[in-house]
């Protein structure tokens, strides 16, 4: 029963939605309305899940030393420190258990979560971010290497795409007449992008969409139960 | 000196190297001008031929990690809604989406200190749940949205008063750097609801969307990365973040095709020396 009943409420729903696809209306499109609206409230249930989780499996690091302990300490006391700031003083336009802060507010110029948001988190996210650009050069100088044709032709695209995307790429074939416009770095480019790059991208999308209907497929007939917490 | 050990410092000055190319132009701009392309165009032709005192929906589906890329894109593309007169609702399907959307439209007001918010922009804050909060928001924008982020009841919201489903919106902006995005925006309300789409996208995700901006409109233009916010700054006669950054992103690209040619002569000579 315990295993047996998710299977059919997965199975039910998942067969209800296909049928409300073919038949938009009464008593598919309510049951589907009503079906999208528990998704929405499980999913905001979900993000306390991931909160909690997340609590409890850096408390365990911690405990234990695992290596690296004092980033998941860095980590819980941020999390906390956040989840304190804006329960208590809100975000934005929204007020706390103890109201906007009017007193915090006028010290710090914004309420203490958005300061932290915009001082913190922001400049710390964007760092990270960035800091792919420096792992790209230097991979771009280990890795774009001549050896093949294929490598060849990779690196012939890289090239145009990355002068294509400057603005150094279109002063540097800016000058060339009309009649031979299509060979400007820019448009080449684009064309790059619109043409062989789409091409590819859609047979991708074609493969990943066959892929996500035949293990849908395999939720709604019972014959995945990965999800159940063991493929047993 | 072992092989590690130079490679650890050839990295240090590759690192060394990109640094000071982005830094330097970013300290003594060099004023490089950026060529429109025809998908920046394409979005810039949808908020341009829009109604006067349409609704929009500009989603904000990113956080602050992309926003370097996105928020010049947000900024400059609320500039030219409210410049047409555009009903700006703000949302987002990201949770820090909601405090980037608060940072642009108070940059924008600066420019625009007349607009009113409540009657010519408002900011829904984030929904959970990604593509299903779209197909809701197709059939009733009010259970998907009882109250803005400050507690207003969407009733009394009052630009929002003819807004009952993605229909009554002219078109849509969804900003967004994963999923969910722009993607399930053209799944959930373009091919569902024909309302039109647009967007922006990191330089990275933007070769993943190019499919959609196809004969059938899927996607109205695309903006992808910092040089495309620079062009739909230049569309709009804006000289705005995305403009002065573009000198060091065409820098820091010219340096990474040196790099790919010295690494080629690097390989190249090795190979000879393996050869002899």
């Amino acid at each position: 029963m315990k295993r047996n009943l998710p299977l059919f409420f997965a199975f039910f729903c998942g067969l209800l939605v296909i049928v409300s696809e073919f038949i938009p209306h009464r008593p598919f499109s309510l049951m589907i309305d009503t079906l999208q609206e528990w998704f929405m409230i499980i999913s905001g249930f979900a993000i306390i899940l991931g909160q909690i989780s997340l609590f409890q499996s850096n408390i365990n690091k911690i405990k234990q030393k695992d290596s690296g302990w004092m980033f998941y300490l860095a980590g819980l006391i941020s999390f906390i420190l956040m989840l304190i700031v804006g329960m208590f003083w809100g975000t934005q336009e929204t007020g706390g258990l103890f109201g906007h802060g009017t007193a915090l507010q006028a010290r710090l110029g914004m309420k203490p979560f958005d300061y932290l948001f915009e001082f913190a988190y922001m400049p710390l996210s964007s760092t990270m971010f960035s800091l792919l650009a420096f792992f790209i050069a230097s991979a771009a100088y280990r890795a774009f290497i001549i050896r093949s044709f294929e490598s060849n032709l990779l690196m012939l695209t890289a090239v145009i795409v990355i002068l294509g995307r400057t603005s150094f790429g279109s002063m540097l074939t800016g000058w060339l007449p009309q009649g031979l416009r299509f060979w400007h770095l820019p448009n080449l480019s684009d064309f790059i992008m619109e043409y062989p790059n789409s091409a590819a991208q859609r047979a991708i999308m074609i493969s990943a969409a066959l892929g996500i209907i035949g293990s849908s497929l395999r939720i709604i007939l019972g014959i995945e139960r990965s999800y159940l917490g063991s493929d047993k | 000196m072992s092989a590690v050990s130079s490679n650890l410092i050839e990295r240090r000055i590759v690192f060394l190297l990109l640094f000071v190319a982005v830094a330097l132009p970013l300290v003594f701009p060099i004023g490089w001008k950026t060529e429109v392309s025809s998908y920046a165009k394409q979005a810039w032709e949808l908020i341009e031929s829009a109604p006067d005192s349409s609704v929009v929906i500009f989603s904000f589906d990113y956080d602050p990690a992309s926003m370097t890329e996105l928020q010049p894109m947000a900024e400059a593309m609320i500039e030219h809604a409210f410049s047409r007169n555009h009903k700006i609702m703000a949302m987002a399907l990201w949770p820090q989406g909601m405090q980037l959307a608060e940072q642009a439209f108070l940059k924008v007001k600066e420019s625009y200190p007349d607009k009113k918010y409540g009657e010519d922009y408002v900011n829904m804050g984030y929904k959970v749940a990604g593509i299903v909060a779209i197909q809701s928001m197709g059939k009733n924008m009010r259970d998907v949205f009882p109250a803005d982020q400050s507690g207003t009841k969407y009733a009394d919201i009052p630009m929002l008063s003819k807004v009952k489903t993605l229909k009554d919106v002219a078109y849509i902006n969804s900003l967004s750097s994963g999923t969910p995005g722009i993607k399930e925006w053209v799944m959930a309300a373009r091919d569902v609801y024909n309302t039109p789409v647009t967007g922006g996208t990191t330089a990275v995700s933007a070769p993943g969307l190019i499919p959609y901006v196809n004969s059938q409109k899927q996607l109205h233009g695309l903006l992808g990365g910092l040089k495309a916010a620079s062009e739909y700054e230049a569309l709009i006669g804006r000289v705005g973040s995305a403009t002065v950054k573009m000198d060091a992103q065409s820098i820091a690209h010219l340096l990474i095709l040196l790099l790919i040619l010295t690494g080629n002569i690097k390989a190249f000579r090795a190979r000879k020396r393996s050869a002899e």
